[in-house]
């Protein structure tokens, strides 16, 4: 925090003040580093997840495949769907969320910055808590009803033909977490109650998250930028928030109930006591369906931000698209039983949920026809952040329609379980927001490092990505249709699926080279990339007006946004024929807003940073930890441990000094007292540099 | 220079796509016995029909948004001496049409999707009932007018409706055969019912569609269908009960074996002479009824014989050790010896 | 919730904004407590499922509710969210003594409720052997309830946290009543929550026949 240089030096805590090194990456508030943080965290995960993801794939390049076992592989896809969607999509969303919403809204920071670290620092102690079951957790086959199985030597879990059996302890009951199969009864041991608590701590970070996103667009919002003339990304981290909000306290209840049945004995989902095995179904796909929406619709605010810019266009239908992503939200609270249309539900249901889920076409084809009409007509430069903007709307269409026909109920008779299915939400979530996610990487990276990415390298990594993902999930449709069951780990020679696998299996491993490239770009341009400049893209969207890399204070000059596009308009006019015309001044205006933004006039004052987040956080999993081992007498110390971590973090959080001894309200003036203008100048370059890593 | 490589790998990107859909429709020409594309009765037969229009039109919006992409890349890719863009902010009457339209298609899906899910739900009242019951990892077929049970292998008769009633003992289990009709869950403590109907005798192959466990993925289901005349004479073939073997015949080693390693806890076989039964009650998870177990031509939830097996082969690796081949089974590895595996085929093979 | 208690040190860190010219912390609180409905709906939807399951083993938990005694206990949380409404007005008119007063007479009546309900689970594991794993709806019962009191007994900490500073320093700070008035608005929320919880859970629910 360079640019307050004042602390208090009276109290008897002081907040931090470390800038450098470990400890300021701890305690920091900053919502970019906040950001940076959630960014590398989320792409570790990312290359797990694809790790266990080639894994499954070798597994079923051959029929009867002999390379992992049954337990191994049912862990794999478990974790690989749980990594993927809570570890990898949603922080790597929110990742670019906390970087750019206070940049996209003419912000210095989020409303609460102390909680947006905490959010973090729950998330990554929530990450490692889950992914500790492979060290500390443990699974076994089922022992029936009356403990009569595994009378043999069963009681390990996979056995049989196969490799990396030790991997089989950890959680094996799918993401989706199906009862009974993942109670206590089928799933015993301990790696299920790492999933189900370890989702409850991420859950917990997503909610903290989006009350502070929501607060942030409502109230935080630079001058004269109206609802209506907001970026469409923030309008979308918005709508996203609003569903975090709605959805997680449903799969809070739901993991509760799991933990509770499995830990202390209730009977939620023990069928032969009463317990109501489809409930689960109900309650996961009430919060799992938003999820679904959770997942894309940051990435259709991204593309809404790049299809603009690169087309010279203003996004077609603005009000349309924004409506679009609240429709969409609005309905994926009604449609959480299409998944469940096997499941035995009434047919008056059914009929529901399938018209339902054809309604959400309705919106999400206006966005695709929107983002149409963007580029057409359009400029277009097909840079490599475009690129995969195109890529984006090509493949998520594909998912789109792919789910229409889920929607028509007896022809999801047939497809559902199936890898037909794991082709389509592939297409959404791949296709759709890794794409787009892909895309904002490109598009913002001088926010980060002040330099661009590799335009030669981005193209490889796009087209080679784009090769390999429709060679991995197009012929999946196929295999669905032809009988290929979900999580199988081996599929008999005679149902002749071997080609169109070992296709897929080859698709997967491009993909992997495609991101590997990806990484040989993104941490080569970090250093030696093109200078990129204030306005790298000739952008419309007042994010850029900061420079790049963003300064601590993100904007010496707060604009006033007087339309949307604010930048562009600043920059250009239009014709008579309505075509854009660059002002005469327009790179004086440019270098003038880089330099007035540069050199703030005054100090800038901006929150401490905190070690009561850290902390706090800690204690979660500590907690839950000792809810797994409750049994044991320090299992019962470690819940106390926790607690007692975590309420002493609460209490240094609430009576930790604010920057000013006395510290009330209505101390703006005093709280600054003269400083050199060294101290709130923006870090350097080297120090941005150095304090990435 | 450039720009010309760059459209040839386009226009590569392009072919090689076309390649791999037209390689799509080659493949699909072998046989595919879990293919959802050669429905074999009415039920399925309806689902196919209704989803090959919406197929086709769902081929007709991705030709019209691919494309559109497409020209909209190549028509207004910006190059020397373009002319900057209008800056278009939309269009009302657009918006109002691409709103409108994909909702008249949509109505225009709904109706015979609705139509379909009622009539497809409910089991005609004349259907023949045979419960299916699912465990870890097999089906369980009982057919309660005639008593008997069977496994792995459901028998019924050709050209008439079957109502499959269905329910788990364990978790959820999800029963699907391809060529008759779409899936259904198995819930434990809930009954769910499934048409079922196979116009021409025949083998139709299914799979447990939902993730049950350790061995999912080698629950596996066969649907026989017979002539009605051969279905009422396997109906009469399998009420009747199994021979006790008698000391010195072919089978009665295989039968002491089954008795003294503790088969029979879990296994039922129904004998001739009730003092030689010995059933048990059935236990909260039990294995297959073996009364007529040589009459099932699969077994160990239709995963054996495997392609080239002969059954004797199978049954010999089935015995020597059940957890290697299906991970988590409830049959334990009894570490038979070879003779007592001998004998034991010799008396199955017997229980036709 | 605790975590949002002390947040005040961020808001005058912004320029001019436009915004809901609502506070931060209190539209955070608010926006929280939807939420937490949400949660809530859960659960009470949970045992209004559960409960209407025949043939488990008994006792089902509407056959062994002690109807006077809860809606003394319901009284009692009622009555908090009165002396809650006058700590905040005692607050507004800057009388430190009254806010001090009524807050810890806020936080008694919570633990009055609170010991009311460690009675009732006693009362219904020991005296009628209704444990969590008796049956479904016990689950379910024990799971909303529970909920809701570690929900009160957290509000009656924040309250107690407040009355504590108070006491300390002879009055709230501005910053503290704000503080105050969401604790208020999270203990107006636990409390209409429990009047649903009651006339749900409690008056309205029967055992299955």
């Amino acid at each position: 925090m360079t640019a307050t240089a004042e602390r208090p030096t009276t109290t008897i805590f002081r907040r931090p003040s470390s800038t450098k090194g470990l400890w300021s990456w701890i305690t920091t508030v900053d919502h970019k580093r906040i950001g940076i943080m959630y960014g590398y965290a989320a792409f570790t995960f990312f290359i797990i997840g694809g790790m266990e993801a080639l894994l499954l794939r070798i597994q079923l390049s051959q029929a009867n495949g002999e390379f992992l076992t049954a337990g191994a592989y049912n862990a794999l896809f478990t974790m690989h769907g749980t990594t993927m969607i809570f570890l990898f999509v949603m922080p790597a969303s929110s990742a670019l969320m906390n970087y750019l919403l206070p940049l996209l809204i003419g912000a210095r920071d989020v409303a609460f910055p102390r909680l947006n670290a905490l959010s973090w620092w729950i998330f990554f102690f929530g990450g490692i808590f889950l992914y500790s079951t492979f060290i500390f957790g443990t699974s076994a086959a089922p022992v029936g009803v009356d403990g009569i199985g595994g009378i043999d030597g069963n009681l390990a879990p996979g056995g049989g033909p196969g490799s990396f059996n030790f991997l089989a302890d950890s959680p094996d009951g799918g993401w989706f977490g199906y009862q009974p199969n993942a109670g206590p009864l089928y799933s015993p041991g301990t790696a299920m109650d790492y999933w189900a608590l370890g989702l409850q701590i991420i859950g917990l970070a997503s909610l903290v998250s989006s009350v502070n996103f929501l607060v942030t667009v409502l109230n935080l919002r630079a001058k004269g930028m109206r609802l209506l003339r907001m970026p469409v990304f923030a309008w979308m981290t918005t709508i996203t928030s609003f569903l975090l909000l709605f959805s997680l306290p449903i799969i809070a209840v739901a993991l509760f109930m799991v933990t509770f049945d499995r830990q202390f004995g209730s009977l939620f989902f023990a069928a032969q006591a009463g317990g109501d095995v489809i409930l689960w179904q109900h309650l996961f796909w009430l919060f799992g369906h938003p999820e679904v929406y959770i997942l894309i619709l940051p990435a259709m605010g991204i593309v809404s931000e790049i299809l603009p810019t690169f087309s010279r266009k203003p996004l077609f239908g603005y009000s349309a698209v924004v409506f679009a992503g609240a429709a969409i939200a609005f309905l994926g609270f009604g449609v959480w039983a299409h998944h469940m249309f096997a499941s035995g539900i009434t047919p008056v249901a059914q009929a529901a949920f399938g018209l339902a889920t054809m309604t959400i076409a309705i919106p999400t084809g206006i966005k695709i026809f929107n983002w149409l009409g963007t580029m057409w007509m359009g400029r277009i430069r097909l840079s490599t952040p475009m690129l995969f903007a195109i890529g984006f709307v090509a493949m998520f269409t594909i998912g789109g329609l792919s789910g229409v026909t889920h929607a028509v109920v007896p022809s999801d008779w047939q497809q559902t379980d199936t890898y037909y299915i794991v082709a389509h939400f592939h297409y959404v979530i791949f296709g759709g927001a890794v794409f787009g996610l892909f895309g904002g990487l490109y598009y913002w990276f001088p926010k980060l490092t002040g330099r661009l990415m590799n335009e030669r390298l981005g193209k490889v990594h796009f087209w080679l990505m784009l090769l390999g993902f429709n060679l991995t999930f197009g012929p999946m449709h196929w295999l669905g249709l032809q009988g290929m069951v979900r999580r199988t780990w081996k599929y008999a020679p005679e149902t002749n699926l071997e080609p169109w696998n070992v296709a897929v299996t080859i698709g997967a491993f491009i993909i992997a080279f495609s991101i590997l490239i990806f990484m040989i770009n993104w941490f080569t341009s970090r250093r030696r990339g093109e200078v990129s400049g204030l306005d790298p893209w000739d952008a419309r969207t007042i994010e850029w007006m900061s420079p790049n890399p963003s300064p601590e204070y993100n904007f010496a000059v707060p604009p006033v946004v007087t339309s949307l596009d604010h930048f562009w308009h600043l920059k250009y006019d239009e014709d008579a024929e309505g075509r854009a015309v660059r002002k005469e001044d327009g790179d004086e205006i440019v270098a003038t807003i880089d330099h007035e933004q540069l050199n703030p006039a005054s100090p800038i004052h901006l929150p401490n940073p905190s070690y009561f987040p850290f902390f706090f956080a800690l204690g979660l999993p500590l907690m839950f930890y000792g809810v797994i081992y409750h049994k044991q007498l320090w299992g019962k110390g470690l819940i106390i441990v926790g607690l007692i971590i975590a309420l002493a973090a609460v209490i240094g959080w609430a009576i930790e000094p604010l920057e000013e001894p006395h510290g009330d309200h209505d101390e703006e003036q005093d709280a600054i007292p003269p400083s050199p203008p060294a101290a709130v100048l923006p870090p350097s370059e080297g120090e941005t540099e150095s304090s990435d890593d | 220079m450039v720009r010309s490589r760059h459209r040839l790998i386009r226009l590569g990107v392009l072919i090689g796509a076309v390649l791999v859909l037209g390689a799509c429709s080659l493949i699909g020409s072998e046989d595919q016995p879990l293919t959802t594309f050669e429905p074999a009765g009415p039920f399925a037969e309806q689902i196919d029909n209704l989803f090959w229009p919406v197929f086709w039109i769902a081929v007709a919006v991705f030709i019209l948004v691919q494309g559109a992409i497409l020209v909209a890349v190549f028509m207004f890719r910006d190059r020397d001496g373009s002319k900057e863009a209008k800056q278009l902010h939309g269009s009302p009457k657009l918006e109002i049409a691409w709103t409108i339209v994909p909702a008249l298609i949509l109505a225009g899906i709904a109706v015979p999707t609705t139509a379909a899910v009622f009539e497809l739900t409910e089991c005609d009242p004349d259907a023949i009932e045979i419960q299916v019951i699912g465990h870890q990892w097999w089906f369980e077929y009982h057919y309660p007018e005639a008593e008997i049970d069977t496994a792995n292998i459901m028998v019924i008769p050709a050209g008439q409706e079957v109502c499959a009633v269905m329910t788990s003992d364990d978790v959820l289990h999800n029963f699907w055969i391809p060529a008759l009709n779409g899936k259904r869950y198995l819930v434990p403590g809930q009954t769910t019912l499934l048409r079922l109907q196979a116009d021409e005798p025949g083998e139709y192959w299914g799979h447990c569609a939902e993730f049950c466990g350790l061995s999912h993925s080698l629950m596996r289901a066969r649907v026989q269908a017979v002539e009605p005349a051969e279905y009422e004479a396997w109906l009469a073939e399998q009420q009747t009960a199994a021979a006790t073997p008698v000391e010195g015949t072919d089978g009665y080693e295989g039968f002491e074996v089954f008795g003294a390693k503790g088969c029979i806890q879990c296994h039922t076989v129904r004998f001739e002479d009730d003092s030689a039964s010995n059933i048990i009650e059935r236990a909260s998870f039990n294995g297959p009824d073996l009364t007529h177990f040589a009459s099932r031509n699969v077994f160990a939830g239709a995963i054996l014989p495997e392609e080239g097996q002969s059954r004797d082969e199978a049954l010999k690796d089935w015995l020597a050790d059940p957890p290697y081949i299906k991970p988590g089974s409830f049959m334990p590895d009894l570490a038979l010896t070879e003779a007592e595996i001998d004998a034991l085929i010799v008396w199955l093979d017997s229980m036709e | 919730m605790t975590e949002l208690i002390h947040e005040a040190d961020l808001d005058h860190a912004h320029p001019e904004h436009e915004g809901t010219g609502v506070e931060d912390r209190k539209l955070g609180m608010w926006l929280f407590l939807s939420s937490e409905f949400l949660f809530f709906g859960a659960l009470i939807s949970n045992y209004l499922l559960y409960s209407q399951r025949p043939g488990f083993p008994q006792p089902y938990p509407a056959e062994i509710y002690d109807i006077p005694f809860t809606s003394v206990s319901s009284f009692v949380l009622l009555m908090s969210s009165l002396t809650m409404v006058l700590a905040h007005n005692a607050q507004t008119r800057e009388d430190a003594n009254g806010a001090r007063t009524w807050l810890f007479a806020t936080a008694a009546l919570g633990s009055v409720f609170l010991a009311g309900q460690v009675f009732e689970f006693t009362e219904f594991i020991v005296e009628f052997d209704m444990k969590l794993s008796t049956n479904p709806a016990a689950s379910a019962f024990y799971l909303l309830t529970g909920f809701h009191g570690t929900h009160v007994a957290i509000g009656v900490i924040m309250l107690l946290s407040l009355w504590g500073i108070s006491r300390r320093r002879g009055g709230l700070s501005d910053r503290h009543g704000l503080n105050l008035e969401l604790v208020g608005l999270y203990w107006h929320f636990v409390d209409i929550i429990w009047i649903v919880i009651f006339t749900v859970v409690y008056l309205l629910s029967e055992p299955p026949l």
